[in-house]
């Protein structure tokens, strides 16, 4: 039992699968009631940077009411709210909270106190609609070069269970130019993984735009999650099939990763200190990652070939 | 008016415009004649010149009179000026009371609706779209409108039921004793299969071509022993552009795209897929993707199919090139590199209508197909197909071969969306039937798909875990609570303006003039 309360310690705080997460522009009616049948794992419908100035109380709208009377079942649905110094943004929280998204996602997050006064309003629209306090997620993504450097303080805020880079914005800010490699990100990706990975939360890769190189995103993705990314944001339902393809493990990597679980499994069953396979030991992140793998496994051979 | 109810449940009147008309009473139950119809016969001397300058002498010589037909392929497809050019023809020389049969109407023949209005037309047996086929539904036109499949026109001629007094064949190349084809000229268009029966079983046949070429035209696709004269036209026939195609477009909408991934799933499931395997495609955007989809898996399992059927597109030859399929049977040719292919590749043959659809022959192709993904308008809960009313009653489209390769086939899927914009197509009823329920397996959209019950792939199909199987009335279901509600049924008078026919002859339903 004690190794089991150890492995949750560190697991990360919401262990939900999220390799795709379709951005879907709030103002599209027809865009909006189709989000849910293309596979994608995690929803974001945009009230933010897709939506025209004179179109944000239409699609604010929209939204709401979609929230309200779709099904979207199992996939979990998000909403890009417009940033903390515009006017748009309490108003979206106003009208978005009561339909009980599962998370908001906080775009141009440079601080600790973005989330903390998020947090803050979330808590109060929760009370006043009678609502339980902290369920709704907090996602922030990083935009700019301070909210790199902060972003270990982010990834520890409240509610924050999952960080996405905002590669567009983040590359113009810092004066690099952007890549179809990605390579002036590397460094931040690298660090925004190891903030969330200490925090135990879960980061998301930044948009690939090329609607039309399915081999391309293919490619980035993999290399995404070789460094150790957890999904990929897209921007079409065509990138969802690339994707969960990249995230699909190998049949090698699923054996090994079944040996170690079924040996972690075993362990506690004997009551076992230690975990070993092939006459290797094995640590706890390993059983981790494993299950990991398998999760995405399942999900891969569920929906795809 | 007496009625009879089919078994497709729909009130069929016992008699109408004076044709007794036979209720539909399930596939292979249909009317049969013993015997083929037979044209008359004609005598060309070694003497006879076969080459007229102008329409209006070979229209005279034909002997074409008031209340007779005229008939038309649909080769050209939008890019046709034919049928427009001898419409106006007509209708200077006086005649009225014409019955016209082309194998499909379009939008580009809008130009002959002053004569139904005028009484030059007044009747079609053909699908029809357009304005034509609007102005049908608002009753402009005197007689009816009986629309019929590829195959069941091809079956009308050939047993007599239509009887072809002068057969018009807009020829892309012909020489001077009516040998033709659709592979060389201007104006190629590859197959010229749906003209086939016309040339066979009319009293007379007029080529009209741009593009004359000395003794003998090979190769020969309608030959010269049918042919009684040969008109070299001064104005062109036809506009290339709108005959071929250089690029379909495969359908870049993600739904679209996801119910045609979902096609080849169900395909995968059924077994079918496999050495030997045949398949049929239309050139819609989204079976022109699931035909992309079939590529890609063929190559990966390395599946070598047998034959494909056209409408013949750039995607399925490639097929044929790569060695996926080892022949293309062509009724008709959409691209330029359909064409180009039906010239230069032996394993690419045209065929007739009658060979590819008619049932009343020693056997047509569409028997022989393993699968065939159509569409339609609607679908209704019985799993009746509709393709040429729209939502609001109107006719807007003809049907193709969807009644005959969705009996032939073995395994028959319908891809439709769930909505059209805020219009639900799956449906309690549908506004009226082309293609029967008995004959449809499976019906996929982008929230699942429903497996008729009575299908012989229901229990194989059911076991699969990948496929995301509903209820038809569950999708219906989904698609109401999508949009909160029922739209309402349009509203139509008591006139029939349109009949449609089984592939048989039998009656499947009949449309109603829309309420202005």
């Amino acid at each position: 039992m004690k190794k089991k309360e150890a492995i949750n310690k560190q697991k990360i705080k919401d262990e939900r699968l999220r390799r795709t997460r379709l951005y879907v522009p709030g103002n599209n009616p027809a865009m909006v009631q189709n989000a849910s049948i293309y596979g994608a794992d995690s929803l974001i419908f945009d009230l933010e940077d897709s939506i025209p100035l004179n179109e944000k109380d239409a699609a604010r709208y929209l939204v709401r009411n979609a929230l309200q009377n779709l099904d979207f079942s199992k996939i979990e649905v998000t909403v890009r709210i417009n940033s903390l110094e515009t006017e748009y943004c309490l108003k979206d929280l106003e009208a978005i909270i009561p339909t009980k998204p599962d998370g908001i996602l906080l775009p141009k997050t440079e601080l600790l106190e973005d989330v903390l006064t998020i947090d803050k309003e979330l808590a109060r629209i929760e009370k006043e609609n009678n609502l339980p306090i902290g369920k709704i997620q907090i996602m922030p993504i990083i935009e700019s070069a301070l909210g790199v450097l902060n972003i270990e303080k982010i990834a520890s805020g409240p509610r924050v269970t999952v960080i996405g880079l905002g590669g567009e914005d983040l590359t113009a800010d810092i004066g690099a130019k952007r890549t179809k490699s990605g390579k002036e990100l590397e460094y931040i990706a690298s660090r925004i993984i190891l903030a969330c990975a200490a925090n135990k939360i879960q980061a998301i890769d930044t948009v690939f735009t090329d609607i039309n190189d399915p081999q391309g995103l293919f490619e980035i993705a993999k290399k995404a999650i070789e460094i150790g990314f957890q999904g990929k944001s897209i921007i079409h339902p065509s990138q969802v099939e690339p994707v969960h393809r990249a995230f699909m493990p190998t049949e090698i990597e699923i054996a090994k990763a079944e040996k170690i679980v079924n040996a972690y499994k075993d362990s506690i069953k004997r009551g076992l200190g230690v975990i070993s396979v092939d006459g290797r030991m094995i640590d706890l992140p390993v059983v981790i990652r494993s299950e990991r793998i398998l999760k995405r496994a399942k999900a891969g051979l569920a929906t795809d070939e | 008016m007496k009625f009879n109810t089919n078994t497709a449940n729909r009130k069929i009147p016992t008699e109408l415009h004076g044709r007794k008309l036979i209720p539909f009473s399930g596939k292979g139950k249909g009317p049969y004649r013993k015997r083929k119809y037979a044209p008359k016969i004609r005598k060309v001397s070694a003497s006879d010149n076969k080459v007229l300058k102008s329409l209006r002498k070979a229209i005279k010589k034909s002997e074409l009179t008031d209340g007779e037909t005229i008939s038309f392929h649909h080769h050209f497809r939008n890019g046709d000026f034919l049928l427009n050019i001898v419409c106006h023809e007509i209708a200077k020389m006086g005649l009225k009371d014409i019955r016209l049969v082309p194998s499909s109407i379009q939008g580009v023949h809008k130009e002959i609706l002053p004569y139904l209005e005028k009484g030059i037309i007044t009747s079609i047996n053909c699908g029809t779209s357009g304005t034509i086929a609007d102005a049908i539904s608002h009753g402009k036109m005197e007689g009816l409108l009986t629309i019929r499949s590829h195959g069941g026109r091809a079956r009308s001629i050939e047993n007599g039921d239509v009887e072809i007094d002068v057969a018009f064949i807009a020829s892309p190349t012909s020489d001077i004793y009516g040998n033709i084809n659709g592979v060389y000229g201007e104006y190629a268009c590859g197959s010229l299969g749906y003209a086939f029966p016309d040339a066979q079983f009319a009293n007379h046949v007029i080529a009209v071509t741009n593009n004359l070429v000395p003794f003998p035209n090979t190769p020969i696709s309608i030959s010269q022993e049918h042919v009684d004269t040969v008109v070299e036209l001064d104005k062109p026939i036809g506009d290339p552009s709108g005959i071929v195609s250089t690029t379909l477009r495969i359908t870049r909408d993600p739904k679209g795209l996801k119910i045609a991934r979902n096609c080849i799933e169900v395909l995968k499931a059924s077994g079918l897929l496999k050495d030997g395997f045949s398949y049929q495609s239309g050139a819609g955007g989204t079976t022109l993707a699931a035909t992309n989809y079939l590529r890609e898996y063929m190559i990966s399992k390395k599946i070598k199919g047998s034959f494909a059927m056209g409408g013949a597109t750039k995607s399925l030859v490639k097929m044929l090139e790569d060695g996926l399929f080892k022949t293309i049977l062509d009724v008709q040719s959409f691209d330029t590199y359909a064409v180009n292919s039906l010239l230069n590749n032996l394993n690419h043959i045209e065929i007739g209508a009658s060979q590819y659809a008619n049932p009343f022959t020693s056997g047509c192709v569409v028997n022989l197909l393993d699968t065939i993904i159509l569409g339609g308008t609607e679908v209704d809960v019985n799993f009746n197909v509709n393709t040429s009313t729209e939502s609001d009653g109107r006719i807007m489209w003809g049907m193709g071969g969807h009644q005959d390769t969705a009996e032939g086939a073995k395994l028959t899927i319908i891809a439709v969306p769930l909505l059209r914009g805020r219009i639900p197509i799956i449906v309690d009823d549908v506004i009226s039937i082309n293609s029967p329920g008995e004959n449809i397996d499976v019906v996929v959209t982008e929230r699942g798909m429903a497996i008729n019950p009575n299908s012989p792939y229901y229990s194989i199909l059911k076991r699969n875990k990948k496929l995301d199987i509903k209820s038809i009335d569950e999708l219906k279901k989904i698609a109401e609570d999508l949009i909160s509600g029922k739209p309402k049924k349009p509203k139509t008078t008591d006139r029939i303006v349109a009949m449609i026919e089984y592939r048989d002859g039998s009656v499947l339903d009949v449309i109603y003039q829309v309420e202005d």
